[in-house]
């Protein structure tokens, strides 16, 4: 601990650049950057105000007002979304007289044959499956709180789990892969886009406000007291 | 101007970090424990120093990419039957034929994402693996946007995927016209999911420890 004396770890803020220069070492007080392990003195972040690391510059924390309430509302009508996108018409597409019409869930029900198998699996999976429990992981996990309630059972487990599959869900890359495949497929067919295409841009976009006011470290403080009292 | 500058006279105070402290810190919420917890007290996560086999699972899932890789590029991506006529295209073929149809922004994406992303990939994670053992070249703050540019663009390869995924799903006419996806489809995408472990498995604190080792 005798270290603590050298060395002045501090958390510094965009706005008011304020090192702090106590050199006592209580765990709770602390934060640490989990990109370069540089220590921090915790401290109160002002809303709208980004505190970064001293050293890597990663953002620690960011809090923003309301951001809870935010967050859930935003989830909910994500996940709303998400059941426009498996169910309404998503392509519909037309050549020489012949017709087809298909939803997700068809392009995810019909693998015809053996090669398309698993790969309706990793669209269902990437697109839908796991955007779907990511949001739901987030409104068990943050939902209580905003009513001031105590946090539910395995709360931490739940938002821990919407981190990992943060770089799994990948419905904005689909939508990209969507205007590739049309861009490819315009000399041989028509192709119209059906309402559930524009449900996906609908989610895309309010799950991307939403992660801007994620604040990792507020969320897990937050929780880490709602579970204590 | 902080004071602590005035103070130091221009020598930058060394930063403390949790492990010089003799704690250990949760890279999932930032906690920081005493030495010798196990699981952190806040989000569960599991807690280690330094993840000592970081680096290990880095190289075990960048050559399992790797090797699929190859595949991925010699073999069709899409096949495409129309009127009996089969048609086989592997990535660089689809990019070549958007580029015939004159579709040069979107062939421009296809070429980004399927051929240019994943191979700087590759390189990219390598260098900073290699960089730790080694000396890099590249400073530590360099490094650490190089990381944080892999960890964010690599999923984007996927693109490819998912055009071949909707295509053959779509375009479904019996005879006249089908798609299917081809052997490329699946080890591209493996390759995808492989190398975006590899990236998740690189623990960032080293960059960062290489730096503390040489002004010891």
């Amino acid at each position: 601990m005798s270290a603590g004396n050298r060395f002045d770890p501090r958390i510094n803020c965009l706005h008011e650049r304020h090192p702090v220069t106590e050199t006592r070492l209580d765990p709770s007080e602390l934060v640490a950057c989990p990109n370069c392990d540089t220590l921090h003195h915790m401290q109160d972040v002002p809303e709208g105000a980004r505190a970064r690391c001293m050293r890597c510059n990663e953002i620690l924390m960011a809090p923003k007002g309301g951001a809870m309430t935010r967050i859930v509302v935003l989830a909910v009508t994500a996940l709303i979304l998400m059941i426009a996108v498996v169910f309404f018409p998503f392509l519909d597409l037309s050549a020489s007289g012949l017709e087809q019409h298909s939803s997700v869930l068809d392009a995810i029900m019909a693998f015809s044959d053996g090669m398309l198998l698993p790969l309706t699996f990793a669209v269902a999976a990437f697109v839908v499956v796991l955007p779907a429990v990511r949001l739901m992981a987030i409104i068990y996990a943050i939902g209580p709180l905003i009513f001031d309630r105590p946090a539910r059972p395995h709360a931490a487990r739940a938002f821990r789990l919407a981190q990992t599959l943060r770089p799994w869900s990948m419905a904005e890359i689909f939508i990209v892969g969507v205007a590739v495949a049309l861009v490819k497929i315009a000399g041989m067919a028509t192709v119209s886009v059906g309402p559930a295409f524009w449900a996906l841009v609908a989610l895309v976009l309010v799950t991307t406000i939403k992660d801007t006011f994620m604040c990792k470290l507020t969320i897990w403080k937050t929780l880490e007291t709602q579970r204590r009292s | 101007m902080q004071v602590d500058d005035l103070e130091n006279a221009g020598n930058p105070t060394p930063l403390l970090t949790a492990r010089q402290a003799g704690l250990v810190a949760c890279t999932g919420c930032g906690r920081v424990h005493l030495q010798g917890v196990e699981r952190c007290e806040r989000c569960g996560a599991h807690l280690s120093s330094r993840d000592t086999t970081s680096l290990q699972r880095v190289w075990a899932w960048w050559i399992a990419g790797l090797i699929i890789y190859f595949p991925a590029n010699l073999y069709p991506m899409l096949i495409t039957n129309t009127l009996g006529t089969e048609y086989k295209n592997t990535i660089l073929g689809g990019v070549i034929e958007l580029i015939d149809h004159h579709s040069y922004f979107v062939a421009g994406v296809v070429f980004f994402a399927s051929i240019m992303i994943p191979v700087g990939k590759f390189i990219a994670i390598a260098y900073l693996a290699y960089s730790v053992r080694h000396r890099a070249t590249m400073s530590d703050h360099g490094r650490q946007v190089l990381y944080e540019v892999v960890e964010f663009i690599g999923r984007w390869s996927m693109i490819d995927v998912f055009v071949v995924a909707i295509l053959s799903s779509l375009v479904q006419f019996n005879f006249v016209a089908n798609i299917h996806p081809g052997i490329a489809a699946i080890s591209f995408a493996l390759s995808v999911v492989f190398t975006m472990l590899s990236a998740q498995s690189f623990d960032p604190r080293m960059i960062w420890d290489a730096e503390e080792a040489a002004t010891e």
